[in-house]
């Protein structure tokens, strides 16, 4: 594969990766919480807290992205006190897997709240009567009935994270190496004359690599389905 | 020993209860809307009363007048729900350990009859016997009560018939007081060794079974088409044309075939509205059996009909006859004569050990 690809164009599959894979890892507990928090919990700010987390899918992606700059940047307080600890985002890698965790966050919380609403709170019901503690009913009943949508939520969001291009690139730019995703990375070979063959390259790899994690959840769904309440497994 | 004292308001309905309950099998007895669910649930926990007073053997579940509140998980209260609630995601092995953690399940399953299921997924149960492994997981996590809430009513007849057995069983055998929760006479009548009948949200009759069920005054809560008293009876012979002959303390009876072993003490609800008098003993009818009674009570409603408390021998029985017949036989206190009961009526269901 290396040979066939470039080293710039290995490179920015290489940082894709990783970006999406931090993305969706790093984001994973927080949609989780998220998601029960808004599936079980009526409170004020229901609605705000809602609106906040599905804000990303309905913005210009453009809007997100300077809005992470503004806060995440160098100048910005947040973002100075971060580069001040050596945990600065900007215009570096990490940043462009906010940036997709971010942009992606919507997606992996609707996926898993929906699982989570599926889930009978009859069933945490009599494990409590049973004697287990919260805790214990969240991680033996609640956390494993809603795997189906953990696993959908992952997908997704490591999808989405991969080809996520408008907030990125606002946010911390187009730097090889750095942060030279492949979305962003065929969008600057189409900008050069000759550049075409490398953009369909990372073309073919895209597509190679979304039909790879469609099929790997379909068999794992299928899997964690069959454990849950299809035949014995 | 369990104490209740419940009080608790929902819009448009007041949930006011207080009982005891000694040890066997306590059914909390009443029509749908009765609050018999109110009930249970804050016993649970699972509701926080705006009132509650809740001991088990002197300790402390709940007082609402001290603060104190014991979270569902740490009141040891075993749940049977109407339906099974078994975790679809675990065989019926790891559903029984659930409550209990490590430890010998043997004893429960052979008493439940569920040693085949242990490797299942619930899926593959059968609701009769998902209901004997949710009974089977409650009593494993060694409860201190076992609060079984209506747990036939989303089976049929023959799927309740399976169950009853175990029940009788886990009454006998486990050791463990027990709530009953149920609207079914028959059910009760069957395993029930105290009773507590409910209505509106007011308990209105506490006390032994056979006493309660056999009450003229409690017949309006049980509904008259259920009413029916509840007789002692030993079992003194199997006889060749299907039909069990038993000796009660009114006399002699018969009724198609009771299992149950001679000698056999059993007991026989008998529906008042099977329940005939007869000024004389009746002779030339199809009916087998025919007890001597002296009336004690005699109680109308509103509707055409009344019911008659007779005792027979130590026995009371309640008999449903008209209004009409009663006035024109002269029924009330004290009178003597007859009661015809057609052994066929007797369901096999209302027979239990």
């Amino acid at each position: 594969m290396s040979t066939w690809l470039g080293p710039a164009e290995w490179e920015a599959v290489a940082l894709s990766l990783r970006v999406a894979l931090l993305a969706t890892m790093a984001s994973l507990p927080f949609g989780i919480a998220v998601a029960y928090i808004l599936a079980r919990f009526r409170f004020p700010g229901h609605g705000l807290l809602n609106g906040l987390v599905h804000l990303p899918l309905i913005l210009p992606p453009v809007v997100t992205g300077y809005l992470l700059l503004i806060s995440f940047g160098p100048q910005a307080p947040l973002g100075a006190a971060l580069e001040a600890v050596g945990l600065g985002v900007a215009f570096r890698w990490t940043g462009a897997a906010l940036a997709a965790a971010i942009m992606a966050f919507p997606l992996m919380v609707r996926a898993i709240r929906l699982s989570l609403e599926a889930v009978d709170p009859k069933l945490e019901e009599a494990a409590s009567t049973l004697g287990a503690s919260q805790l214990r009913v969240f991680a033996t009943i609640t956390l494993p009935l809603m795997a189906p949508g953990i696993l959908t939520g992952i997908i997704l969001a490591f999808a989405k994270a991969m080809g996520e291009f408008g907030a990125t690139i606002t946010f911390v730019s187009n730097i090889p190496g750095q942060t030279r995703t492949v979305p962003s990375a065929i969008y600057a070979f189409l900008q050069v004359p000759g550049g075409e063959g490398a953009a369909w390259r990372l073309v073919m790899v895209s597509v190679g690599i979304a039909m790879a994690a469609l099929l790997v959840s379909e068999v794992l769904a299928r899997r964690v389905a069959r454990r849950i309440g299809g035949r014995d497994a | 020993m369990l104490e209740v004292r419940i009080r608790h308001a929902f819009p448009g309905f007041a949930l006011d209860v207080a009982f005891d309950a000694p040890a066997g099998v306590t059914a909390l007895f009443g029509q749908s809307g009765a609050g018999k669910t109110t009930v249970v649930k804050a016993l649970s926990g699972v509701l926080k009363a705006d009132h509650a007073r809740i001991l088990i053997d002197g300790g402390v579940l709940e007082d609402t007048a001290k603060g104190v509140r014991l979270p569902v998980s740490k009141r040891r209260i075993g749940y049977v729900f109407q339906e099974p609630r078994l975790f679809p995601h675990m065989s019926v092995a790891a559903n029984l350990h659930y409550g209990m953690g490590a430890g010998d399940i043997g004893p429960v399953v052979e008493m439940l009859g569920i040693g085949d299921l242990l490797a299942r997924r619930p899926h593959a149960l059968s609701g009769g016997e998902a209901q004997r492994v949710a009974i089977g997981r409650a009593l494993l996590s060694r409860p201190r009560l076992l609060l079984l809430d209506e747990p036939l009513a989303a089976l049929d007849d023959a799927r309740k018939a399976e169950i009853l057995p175990y029940l009788e069983r886990l009454r006998d055998e486990a050791g463990v007081p027990i709530l009953y929760v149920s609207h079914s006479v028959a059910e009760i009548a069957r395993l029930a060794t105290t009773l507590v009948a409910m209505e509106a949200g007011r308990v209105v009759r506490v006390g032994p079974a056979a006493e309660v069920l056999s009450d003229p005054d409690v017949v309006p809560v049980l509904g008259v088409r259920e009413a029916g008293a509840l007789i002692t009876a030993r079992v003194v012979a199997h006889h060749d044309d299907g039909l069990t002959e038993l000796a009660a303390s009114g006399g002699m009876f018969w009724l198609p075939r009771v299992a149950a072993s001679i000698g056999a003490m059993v007991r026989v609800r008998i529906e008042a509205q099977d329940v005939m008098l007869a000024r004389v003993r009746p002779e030339g009818i199809s009916a087998l059996n025919v007890l001597p009674v002296e009336v004690m009570a005699v109680r109308g409603g509103s509707g055409p009909g009344v019911i008659v408390q007779c005792r027979a021998g130590e026995d009371v029985l309640l008999a449903r006859v008209t209004r009409r017949s009663a006035e024109a036989m002269g029924l009330s206190s004290g009178w003597r004569g007859f009661a015809v009961v057609k052994s066929v009526a007797v369901a096999s269901g209302n027979v239990g050990g």
